[in-house]
């Protein structure tokens, strides 16, 4: 019951004090499961980083479920996930219940247009970035290309084109061992 | 009730395919968007901004935002859970198998693919947020269609972000400010 509680909290924490998701969290993972708790190595953190990145979800969640399974099997798992989403249920709802009643007045809709300006700022960096990361030679680039026709233009279902897209990596991985 | 049903089977979804942390998420919710109608473009914009400028992993905020505004607080926790469940049950299944997982070539090859796609994905998934911020289409001449003020004001921040290395929450701040400020 203490594990469950030190995971539970520890992981709010964590939930709590990162801005920005996964990456920014690696520190203070470092710092508390690492160092502090020692419930996982350093290479394990980085191994189940490496994976959280290749598995469908959210990598901070990927993470804590890695790390509470481990320490107290599937309830931990359940528990650190659980404590790692708290805070931003808790934050986001008391948000969207304030901008639910507040949404009208001109004041407030002023501030979201000038708000809608910063998130294209944003959304342009980060897609930049990614796309340098993840795209990186021909292959890459006529996938993204392709990706960008077929979700804008055609009404083909997201998921459907995630899976095919796998697969074209599963033919092009297969063609090059032969 | 049955909405609620249909829009935590959709967030399922979106927990099992969108690789990639939480930007991924944003063509799944782009495409409930457009389907279902439980918001438009400019609730996704709003949404990503509240995301980025609160603690915790983007997808998690996001999901927590459209329960919420749909359907209160039973809807948030009933969305939230729903995203994160797919990512529960993979990781306890591959955390019994992990060296074979990471060495498997089959996975690697698969994420090959994966991963610039996805990319053009959200780039198609962010574009009307792009085009309904920069532009005015109810504008008759085409002169008059390009929003020069904010196009302006995008142009400015976008240097200021890169060049300063800001944290986002400045520039979203900044954003409300010269909303008000300018009466946008």
């Amino acid at each position: 019951m203490k594990e469950l509680i030190a995971l539970y909290t520890s992981w709010f924490k964590m939930g709590l004090f990162t801005f920005g998701g996964g990456y920014a969290m690696l520190p203070m993972i470092q710092r508390d499961v690492v160092e502090k708790q020692k419930w996982a190595t350093e290479d394990e953190i980085m191994d189940y980083y490496a994976i959280g990145q290749c598995t469908p979800g959210i990598i901070a969640v990927n993470t804590a479920t890695f790390v509470g399974y481990k320490v107290k099997g599937v309830i931990g798992g359940i528990v650190a996930t659980l404590g790692v989403i708290s805070p931003s249920f808790i934050i986001i709802s008391i948000i969207a219940a304030c901008l639910s009643n507040f949404q009208d007045i001109v004041v407030v809709q002023q501030a979201l247009s000038g708000i809608r300006i910063s998130v294209c700022i944003l959304m342009a960096v980060s897609i930049y970035k990614l796309g340098k990361k993840s795209v990186t030679n021909l292959f890459g680039i006529t996938l993204c290309v392709i990706a960008f026709v077929m979700s804008y233009f055609t009404s083909v279902s997201t998921v459907l084109l995630v899976v095919a897209a796998g697969l074209c990596g599963v033919i092009k991985g297969r063609m090059k061992h032969e | 009730m049955s909405e609620i049903l249909l829009m935590m089977f959709e967030f399922f979804k979106t927990g099992l395919f969108a690789v990639g942390g939480g930007l991924a998420t944003i063509p799944f919710l782009q495409e409930m968007g457009q389907n279902y109608g439980w918001f438009d473009v400019n609730t996704l914009s709003t949404m990503i901004a509240i995301s980025e400028s609160t603690p915790g992993p983007m997808g998690i905020n996001m999901a927590t935002y459209v329960g919420y505004i749909t359907h209160g607080l039973v809807g948030s926790i009933a969305v939230t859970l729903s995203l994160v469940a797919p990512s529960i049950i993979v990781i306890i299944i591959i955390a019994n198998m992990l060296d074979k997982f990471k060495e498997s070539k089959l996975v690697q090859d698969i994420f090959v693919g994966i991963r610039p796609f996805v990319v053009g994905l959200i780039v198609a998934a962010c574009i009307d947020i792009f085009l309904t911020t920069l532009f005015d289409f109810a504008a008759v001449d085409i002169i008059n269609k390009i929003s020069w003020v904010h196009v302006g004001l995008f142009a400015v921040g976008l240097f200021i972000y890169e060049k300063f290395k800001v944290h986002p929450i400045l520039i979203i701040v900044a954003g409300a400010a010269l909303g008000i400020v300018l009466g946008l």
